[in-house]
């Protein structure tokens, strides 16, 4: 990748040695499946959760709490791959960016399910009315229709087909979304002034973020 | 705690009650932690006992009372009441306890007791959640006088049958079943009459979002949620519709007069 190359000379050379290793072991043909496995567990354990009952006393909350909590998790382990990469020297990583990517999107899309069917019943004027009403929806509602584009690019031949320029501009919506997250998450737990939480997922995608534009910066 | 089939009107909705386990596993305790799940987790430490609520501000017979005089202060009833929470889910509770109207009688308020305050613990020893600022504690609410005398209102010292387990507010809790349920404030220590209209813990927190009267009303929209409908914890299944709320929970015909000419969309 373009990117790898560029800053592949900055990489510490500490890391060099002990990096060989992880990407060799990150570059093992099961790493990718594994991920993938594991990236299905939250939703198993939801579906579990809801035929054997133990998903509290309102499961309809927990579902939609559940799958917002993890399109975060994932947003921010996507926005991690890069970091990661250029601190630790495991380019290897980059491998599973995609895959972590849609599956951000994928919760995404469960999570505004789950609202549309447990909380609007599948309305559609309702939900239509709700997203022009509540600011919170509509900010969740746009990051994932801007996830949308991305999703529907993440594949190789569309990234040929778009020039890898233009898809990597298209793909820094990325930062677009991850801050309509945060504020879509901080609207709605400022309804009961909850922010303790909002505040570990803005600090970490505040970094991701930061690092990013402290890396512009020296690179100028 | 055994209490007689209540005969204030209202008082048994005829609502099939919520099961035990959901109603003392859903929370909002806050003082135990922000999540439904926190209180039932962490309300153990709570010390209900030796508990005294004082009684003070406008009244002929302040004093503190403790636990067990309120136990016997009126005859216990058993009142099954819908909860409507601010945030769209509902419960049918069957609590224990009494008008909080006798408890004011005993009292005397003076002429100048206008509103009754209510202030719940704040023990950051016993309550882990106090080291979150999430609220300004100690929890505060209030009711106007005749509110708080309406019969439907009530302390509860129990549900189900059984003594209030402290994840529900233990020892002694106020319902309000026409308001939504954070007018209903959980262990209570001081009950406080006063000449004007005292600010809610909630007011003063998010002024734009809760009011002082909160009384459920699907007309009037929290910026959050939609107050037009409502989820029936236990009830309504995992795919059923909401269900529509009803003006004041249900209770307008025992309540609705104490409101004629107000406009609930200014006092929300």
């Amino acid at each position: 990748m373009a990117t790898s190359r560029r800053w592949a000379s900055s990489t510490p050379a500490w890391t060099s040695r002990s990096s060989t290793e992880v990407n060799r072991l990150l570059l093992k043909p099961a790493v990718k499946p594994l991920v993938f496995a594991l990236a299905l567990v939250p939703l198993g354990l939801l579906v579990w959760g809801v035929f054997a009952d133990t998903l509290g006393a309102n499961p309809a909350e927990t579902l939609i709490r559940s799958t917002g909590d993890w399109t975060l998790r994932l947003l921010c382990l996507t926005l991690a791959v890069t970091p990661l990469r250029q601190l630790t020297g495991w380019h290897a990583l980059a491998r599973l960016r995609r895959m972590l990517g849609l599956f951000t999107f994928f919760y995404g899309l469960l999570h505004f399910l789950a609202f549309a069917w447990l909380d609007m019943g599948l309305d559609l004027a309702a939900i239509v009315a709700d997203i022009a009403k509540r600011p919170f929806i509509l900010v969740g509602s746009a990051a994932l229709l801007l996830m949308l584009p991305l999703a529907l690019t993440s594949f190789n031949r569309a990234i040929k087909a778009l020039g890898a320029a233009r898809w990597q501009a298209l793909h820094r919506a990325v930062y677009a979304v991850a801050v309509l997250a945060v504020l879509h998450f901080l609207w709605m737990r400022s309804g009961k002034n909850d922010l303790a939480e909002v505040g570990v997922y803005a600090a970490v995608i505040g970094s991701l973020l930061g690092w990013r534009v402290w890396r512009l910066r020296q690179s100028r | 705690l055994p209490g007689a089939r209540s005969a204030v009107a209202g008082a048994m909705a005829l609502d099939k009650p919520t099961p035990y386990k959901d109603v003392t596993s859903y929370n909002n305790f806050y003082e135990f932690g922000t999540d439904k799940a926190d209180p039932a987790k962490y309300a153990g430490s709570l010390k209900t006992r030796p508990w005294t609520v004082a009684v003070e501000g406008e009244v002929r017979k302040p004093g503190n009372y403790d636990l067990d005089t309120l136990l016997k202060l009126a005859p216990m009833e058993e009142r099954i009441y819908r909860l409507r929470c601010v945030e769209g889910w509902s419960m049918v509770v069957p609590w224990v306890g009494w008008s909080l109207a006798e408890l004011i009688r005993k009292v005397e308020p003076t002429g100048n007791a206008k509103f009754v305050q209510f202030i719940t613990l704040a023990d950051r020893a016993q309550m882990p959640g106090l080291s979150q600022a999430v609220l300004d504690w100690p929890y505060v609410e209030g009711l106007r006088m005749d509110e708080a005398l309406h019969p439907l209102t009530m302390l509860a010292f129990g549900l189900y049958g059984e003594v209030l387990p402290n994840q529900n507010g233990a020892p002694v809790r106020l319902v309000v079943p026409w308001k939504y349920g954070f007018k209903s404030g959980k262990s209570i220590v001081k009950i406080r009459f006063v000449e004007k209209q005292p600010r809610t813990s909630w007011e003063a927190a998010i002024p734009s979002e809760y009011g002082f009267y909160s009384n459920v009303n699907p007309k009037v929209d929290h910026p959050r949620w939609s107050q037009a409908t409502e989820r029936r914890l236990g009830e309504d299944g995992l795919f059923a519709k909401k269900r529509p709320t009803l003006m004041f929970n249900g209770y307008e015909p025992q309540v609705g007069q104490l409101y004629a000419g107000m406009d609930l969309k200014k006092f929300y």
